[in-house]
């Protein structure tokens, strides 16, 4: 795992690849980085000197991870480090219990509201859920808790609409899952 | 930093600037870095079948969903109708990939050219007896109440499937059901409290949710019934014998019905697998001319 810089002069070790794949930030959230989400899972460095980067799908069908692996080989390039792989890890599957805090700060204060606690994983059937979804989430506008759900999905796959009834504007909010 | 070129540049760059096929579901290979070693004492080519039955029951249904873009009742159910139909794409997606890693391909891969992923080779160039889907997920959508009707039944069967398929012994099967759990009981309880405002709402959306209802159930018939295949994969601790699944779907299907205020019909008689071996009526094979019909006739098309 000793960094091999393969003659590039900017390139380093495995923590300085982190560091610039942590920096890449999501193609359809763009204030948050691929690091924070949760999806960014790990970066080494092989004995051949390649840059492995392993990243996790949110939802199956997220459109985005190919635009993703991309930036990602990019970003590596651009600081020095030469053959870069980026595979996808399927399991554990993406939960939202992985956004860091500074994740959803920086959700909040780009005006997407962050998700609660996520429902907690059991191994047997999945309860059915007829009420009323019971997120809440405040809004990231005004901070008012006074805020209702218009439907539960939204632009992209993560996200449901929800609207604030104190200033009356409409919000997005990461689903919790 | 990351987005100083375009996206389209960037996974132009990506690909070695060769041209993208102009009709594939995505930029990367969707296993890229999965370990897909086929586990002890199983049969390839009967995983590589497994996974088209579950991948074209998904792939079926999305293409049946998205039918609907531009016709929802509201804008907000439009967009939750894509955001199903992406899910299950997503499903397909792997699925197909899946098969396709244990060279499952059919006579797809003689009709496709080589740059044409597995998976969409296997989405795109099978002819509709090739497809593994049951009768559930291809029939026509009707109105809004049985196309929400056939996605409350469909998304509860394939939870119950996909919650047991999370101890496979193939760990690709086993990550895509740990996956797939949470989306899918979205889409149930999503479908189950549109069926309750339908069902327990006026006089008109309450007929047509009770003529949802009798038209879906009908199409319970082979749902439940394993193929001889199915029956091996499941002693071998690969795959879900659905006939395990039937008490749990029809305690939920029940719980809803009556919630909704809606007369549960009989449950039909078992019958033997049709859509599974292949056998389709005539709506499959016109559903994929609209999936299929652009790609097959511009098979090398690029972008």
């Amino acid at each position: 795992m000793t960094q091999t810089a393969q003659g590039h002069e900017h390139a380093g070790g495995p923590s300085e690849a982190w560091e610039v794949a942590a920096r890449v930030t999501d193609p359809e959230l763009p204030m948050v980085t691929l690091a924070d989400l949760g999806v960014l899972r790990a970066v080494r460095i092989d004995a051949d000197g390649t840059v492995v980067v392993e990243i996790t799908p949110t939802y199956t069908g997220c459109p985005a991870m190919g635009v993703m692996r991309a930036d990602l080989v990019h970003a590596l390039h651009r600081a020095g480090f030469g053959d870069v792989e980026v595979r996808t890890v399927l399991s554990p599957a993406w939960s939202t219990d992985w956004i860091s805090d500074e994740g959803r700060r920086t959700l909040a204060a780009g005006g997407i509201a962050p998700p609660g606690k996520a429902p907690v994983r059991t191994d047997g059937p999945i309860p059915l859920q007829l009420g009323p979804t019971r997120r809440t989430a405040s809004c990231p506008l005004c901070g008012s808790a006074d805020t209702e759900e218009l439907s539960e999905f939204g632009a992209t796959a993560c996200k449901a609409l929800r609207r604030c009834l104190s200033c009356r504007e409409p919000f997005e909010h990461v689903k919790e899952i | 930093m990351a987005h100083e070129e375009t996206v389209y540049e960037a996974l132009d760059h990506a690909h070695g600037g060769e041209g993208h096929w102009a009709f594939g579901t995505g930029f990367d290979e969707p296993l890229a870095g999965v370990d897909t070693t086929v586990p002890d004492g199983v049969d390839p080519a009967e995983l590589g079948e497994y996974c088209l039955m579950l991948g074209d029951d998904a792939l079926v249904l999305a293409q049946r969903l998205t039918e609907w873009i531009t016709a929802s009742p509201e804008l907000e159910e439009e967009v939750a109708v894509a955001n199903v139909a992406l899910d299950l794409l997503g499903q397909a997606r792997l699925l197909l990939a899946r098969a396709g890693s244990v060279g499952v391909l059919g006579r797809s891969r003689e009709l496709a050219t080589g740059s044409i992923p597995d998976e969409d080779a296997l989405a795109y160039f099978r002819d509709a007896d090739e497809f593994r889907n049951t009768a559930l997920v291809a029939a026509p959508n009707g109105d809004f109440a049985q196309t929400i009707v056939r996605l409350l039944v469909a998304a509860t069967v394939r939870l119950a499937v996909f919650a047991r398929l999370r101890e496979s012994r193939d760990p690709v099967l086993a990550a895509i059901a740990a996956k797939g759990v949470h989306e899918l009981a979205y889409h149930r309880d999503h479908a189950a409290r549109w069926l309750l405002r339908l069902g327990d709402g006026t006089a008109e959306s309450h007929r047509r949710a009770q003529d949802g209802v009798d038209a879906v159930w009908p199409l319970l018939a082979d749902v439940f019934s394993a193929t001889d295949l199915e029956r091996r994969l499941t002693a071998a601790g690969v795959a879900v014998d659905p006939s395990s699944t039937r008490e749990e779907v029809r305690s939920v299907l029940t719980e809803v019905l009556e919630r909704a205020t809606l007369r549960l019909p009989e449950w039909p008689a078992e019958a033997p697998p049709r859509g599974r071996l292949g056998e389709h009526g005539p709506e499959v094979a016109e559903l994929l001319g609209a999936l299929q019909g652009l790609a097959r006739q511009h098979p090398a098309a690029t972008w």
